[in-house]
């Protein structure tokens, strides 16, 4: 198999918490792969392992066919690894567009006016354009998760980690971000995408994994993944619209 | 698709303050010729503490390196200068760059060191390391121990012959030193590299995630500007003609004093440290006679900035007037909305 990533035997614990077990898959170039799991199942441990803030305990990582699993987080960024935070962390004090521009000049490496048209182009596609002049810490909550993704897209990633994007929006603007992620995902970037919106999640993956106390307990086909015994158990009267 | 967009870094109303900074540079670098001779000495002191503050505001207000030992710096280039020309018989002016080539050497050991410091560990080990050079330079017999030493007048004239000369040479070596490092500052945050660091001073996490090597941005900081400072100290002590350890690396002199100008002034902008020194000296002048009661002041004022303006006097008029004389802020025009 292509995989672009794939984790093998990887394992976290945080004392007595296991955020991850044994976790083993892969994903493949292009593909859009979904995560969802309860509360506290240890998805954004999962990112924060593949992007390097956290050391495993044991297992490894593969990236394009090589182990990253001792790299720093900025090599594994330079390398084409970038993320949203679930928690937004902007640099609140400096601008939208000069958060945008860190991205494209240290880990894209653009320079000059080259690194400021492809800043434009992104805060353009992400709807933050009009607000490029504003401190990031004055931003709203809905405005600082556009600017995860504008600076997740200014590093010109191969893979692309979400981190639950879609909370909080109106169905108008899900239907937006929906099509902004089709409009990455079909330029060819790899996406991983965690996400509690089900039907945004649904519109764009071809796969599914579920973890659950750190475990994956399922990984296939979307629709049948979201039937499967092992999901209804766990969301067994959590999400009605499922 | 066409592009509507222009980055600009200087604000619309620059060519003002553009050519009044320019103005004032001008008749600082004239200052020998219309200021007397007390207050040309004041002038040049202004200029080294100008240049400490913009130092120490590149290491704590950008880096985060909240250091309380730079008189480390102060103190070894004060003292490489009186080896230089004491012993190998190199020129005072030629003696200064050395000594920032020295201060640059060892900061790399210790950055090795205290930088597995973090927060208040890092202030306190700077410190301690301070401390270590002052009771080193201690021990130093060809260097007057602890009782220090004093620059031979053969070499004070060699540096020009009448005194009026040698005061406006200092004066101008201060004068030039602070340029630069103003000048050095500004382009460095205005790099690349600059802007790394101000990422990393609102958030280290994201910034890590970005691409940005958080551990080589701050050492390359952290040793250029004990490099600079070094320097400083050596036109610091060229200018007392007499070095001893506690006056060397005197934590009051060369770290309070300069972490006030900093803190009054505006920590995080260039403007800050200038307006802080200026500040600062004001109510030297004013305040000398009180005695105790001057330092008392100084608290006092200190902290009733930190509590009413905590981004300093240039917060305050920045935010009232909307100026900048080194403009940093990347602004983002649309031609088509603004005109
Ligand atoms: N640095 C840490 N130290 C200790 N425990 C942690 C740490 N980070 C996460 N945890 C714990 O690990 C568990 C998994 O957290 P994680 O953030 O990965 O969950 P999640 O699946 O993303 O949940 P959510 O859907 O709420 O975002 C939680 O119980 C959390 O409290
Ligand atoms: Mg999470």
């Amino acid at each position: 198999m292509n995989y672009i990533l794939s984790v093998s035997d990887l394992s976290k614990s945080f004392g007595a918490v296991t955020v991850a077990d044994e976790q083993n898959f892969g994903v493949t170039q292009g593909e859009a792969l979904g995560i969802i799991g309860p509360n506290g199942a240890g998805k954004t441990s999962l990112f924060n392992l593949i992007t390097g803030t956290l050391a495993p305990t044991s297992g490894t990582i593969t990236y394009c066919g090589e182990s990253i699993t001792k790299q720093s987080a900025a090599l594994r960024c330079k390398k084409g690894i970038a993320r949203s935070f679930q928690v937004p962390q902007p640099f609140s004090g400096m601008t939208v567009f000069e958060n945008a521009l860190v991205a494209a000049t240290q880990a894209a490496n653009l320079r000059g006016q080259a690194a400021y048209d492809f800043c434009i182009k992104v805060l353009e596609q992400t709807e933050l354009l009009a607000k490029a002049n504003i401190v990031a810490g004055q931003l709203t909550l809905l405005d600082r998760k556009r600017l995860e993704l504008t600076r997740a897209l200014c590093t010109k990633p191969k893979l692309l980690l979400l981190d639950e994007i879609a909370g909080g929006l109106t169905e108008s603007e899900c239907v937006s971000l929906v099509d902004t992620i089709k409009a990455i995902h079909a330029e060819g970037v790899t996406i991983i995408w965690i996400e509690h919106v089900v039907h945004a999640l649904l519109a764009v993956v071809d796969r599914l994994i579920v973890i659950d106390f750190g475990r994956i307990v399922a990984n296939g086909n979307p629709q049948q993944t979201m039937n499967s015994d092992q999901v209804r158990e766990i969301y067994l009267g959590i999400d009605a619209d499922v | 698709m066409k592009n509507d967009n222009t980055v600009r870094f200087t604000p619309k109303n620059y060519v003002v303050t553009a050519v009044l900074l320019a103005i004032v540079t001008a008749a600082l670098a004239a200052a020998p010729y219309w200021l007397g001779r007390a207050d040309l000495r004041l002038a040049g002191e202004i200029m080294l503490y100008i240049s400490l503050a913009t130092l120490w505001n590149l290491l704590a207000g950008y880096a985060g390196l909240v250091s309380v030992g730079q008189q480390a710096y102060v103190g070894l280039g004060g003292y490489m200068l009186f080896a230089f020309t004491i012993f190998i018989g190199v020129p005072p002016i030629l003696a200064i760059p050395i000594a920032g080539v020295i201060g640059a050497l060892l900061a790399i050991p210790v950055a090795f060191l205290v930088f597995r410091l973090r927060g208040a560990y890092f202030a306190i080990g700077t410190w301690v390391i301070a401390e270590v050079f002052r009771l080193s330079f201690a021990q130093i017999s060809a260097l007057g121990g602890g009782s220090g030493t004093s620059i031979p007048a053969s070499i004070v004239k060699s540096m020009a012959e009448t005194r009026a000369a040698r005061e406006s040479l200092s004066y101008w070596l201060a004068f030039g030193l602070a340029a630069f490092i103003i000048l050095f500052v500004y382009l460095y945050l205005r790099s690349s590299k600059g802007l790394a660091l101000t990422a990393i001073r609102d958030n280290e996490l994201a910034a890590s995630s970005l691409g940005i090597d958080i551990w080589k941005t701050k050492f390359f900081t952290y040793v250029v500007s004990a490099a600079l400072t070094s320097m400083v100290g050596a036109l610091i002590f060229l200018q007392k003609l007499r070095i001893s350890p506690d006056a060397a690396f005197s934590v009051n002199d060369w770290t309070a004093f300069v972490i006030f100008i900093v803190v009054i002034g505006g920590i995080g902008t260039i403007e800050g440290p200038i307006i802080g020194a200026i500040i600062f000296f004001a109510l030297r002048e004013t305040l000398a006679d009180l005695g105790t009661g001057y330092l008392i002041t100084l608290g006092v004022v200190a902290i009733i900035i930190m509590l009413k303006a905590p981004n300093g006097i240039w917060g305050i008029l920045r935010d009232r007037f909307d100026i900048s004389f080194f403009p940093l802020l990347y602004r983002v025009e649309n031609q088509k909305q603004d005109r």
